[in-house]
């Protein structure tokens, strides 16, 4: 329940109850990845994307987020404003993680949590979870392609938003931290947030799944 | 605010650490002004004829250096799509980019700016307008800088694109700082090139993000 009071608090009067995608299609450098896709999703549910490699799962992703453009159909929050949804209320952790190289894990898990509207009690939170601690002081660079993603995905929990777009988010990470992981999004959801996830493998979490078809 | 300023810190902390960034473009600079007196010949009444014109043109050329980076590695890295996702404007996140750009590279430029014109030969006296002219123009280097770094996101070999885009911009403020100095330097009214000068920057400072944000948003999708 203190994660859905939360939520609540950060989106204000425009909680997201639900992501509803109808008929989209997307067209990328004239290549048609993907059309007539619906998707309902509830605050509580998660929705595991599936698809071979170049099927369009990272850019119906971006989509929602409103990165990329629709070719055809439309994707709406449940009456909540798109542009107050992709300001304040949805995460997006994919392969590039916008962590720079050259600055410390602290660094960029401050700067990320503050531009996400977190504090710095939120981030140190959020680094405890994740057994970041030991890592803070080291460059980002340093770290390995696991660590890393924590560090990105320290993001999710340091600014509770409650539209979680997560892009192959286990792929680096090792078994441990993937059941972990599991649990972290298990309680995301239980607390009325919704996750939708691009997969090659099962997620550890009860999820319904949406398979794009090239 | 306080999201603005820690954006304005981490701009202005890649840009120090980009390579050296500033100093790299600050020995730039000091290599373009020590060539000129080998091109065109040491004779001093020759040199410092020209010296305040030199000076300001190669303030434009090294301004150019670190702009390629301004937007290129969060485009790649994924960065500019999180700095997106977030209540602020894009068009207030590029101003700042573009804010941090300017004082990372554009004010230690400018610093060093009445000390090449003098190395060249200009009279001390001129000192003050260089640095001042230095500063505006940066603005306006940094600021038009930005639409040229941010409408060749995605390119191939970006940077050369970039100045392609770019130099043709600066134009205008090389000609109203130039013709300040031009101006002082021959004991006339400056004063009308230098607000010409300031209201090219000003400008720049009003459109520039826009068409920032526009050319991102262009680039991401």
């Amino acid at each position: 329940m203190r994660g859905t009071a939360r939520l609540l608090k950060s989106l204000g009067e425009g909680v997201i109850r639900e992501l509803l995608i109808r008929d989209a299609a997307i067209r990328r450098g004239g290549r048609l990845l993907f059309e007539g896709v619906s998707l309902a999703l509830e605050a509580g549910q998660a929705c595991a994307l599936t698809g071979p490699n170049g099927s369009g799962k990272t850019s119906l992703l971006r989509a929602v987020a409103g990165l990329v453009r629709l070719e055809a159909g439309e994707i709406g929050f449940g009456g909540v404003d798109p542009l107050e949804v992709r300001g304040e209320g949805l995460h997006f952790v994919g392969h590039a993680d916008g962590l720079k190289p050259a600055r410390t894990a602290r660094e960029e898990l401050d700067f990320w949590t503050g531009w996400c509207g977190g504090t710095a009690a939120s981030a140190k939170d959020a680094a405890q979870e994740l057994e970041l601690m030991p890592l803070l002081d080291l460059e980002v660079r340093r770290l390995s392609a696991g660590q890393r993603r924590r560090l990105a995905m320290a993001r999710l929990l340091a600014a509770p938003r409650p539209l979680w777009l997560l892009d192959e988010p286990l792929s680096p990470l090792d078994a441990r931290w993937r059941e972990a992981f599991g649990g972290l999004m298990r309680r995301h959801i239980d607390g009325g947030g919704l996750i939708l996830a691009a997969v090659h493998d099962p997620l550890p979490l009860p999820t319904f799944s949406l398979e794009l078809a090239p | 605010m306080s999201r603005l300023r820690a954006l304005l810190s981490r701009e202005v902390a890649l840009a120090w650490g980009r390579g050296g960034g500033p100093l790299v473009a600050v020995g730039f600079y000091a290599g373009v002004a020590t060539f000129l007196p080998l091109a065109i010949g040491p004779e001093p009444e020759r040199l410092a004829a020209i010296a305040p014109g030199a000076a300001w043109v190669a303030l434009a050329l090294a301004s150019l250096l670190s702009l390629e980076r301004l937007f290129e590695r969060d485009y790649e890295d994924g960065a500019l799509d999180l700095l997106l996702l977030s209540p602020t404007p894009l068009e207030l996140t590029c101003f700042v980019k573009c804010l941090g750009q300017w004082l990372a590279t554009g004010a230690p430029l400018a610093l060093a700016a009445p000390i090449a014109a003098i190395g060249l030969g200009a009279d001390p006296s001129m000192a003050p307008l260089v640095f001042a002219c230095a500063l505006l123009g940066g603005i306006a280097f940094a600021f038009v800088g930005g639409i040229g770094a941010a409408l060749s996101l995605g390119a191939r070999r970006g940077g050369l694109l970039t100045a392609v885009i770019v130099l043709p911009l600066f134009v205008p403020p090389v000609i109203f700082g130039g013709g300040a100095l031009d101006a002082f330097a021959s004991g006339l009214t400056w004063t009308s090139g230098f607000a010409l000068l300031g209201a090219y920057a000003a400008a720049a400072v009003a459109f520039g993000p826009i068409a920032m944000a526009a050319a991102c948003r262009n680039a991401l999708s």
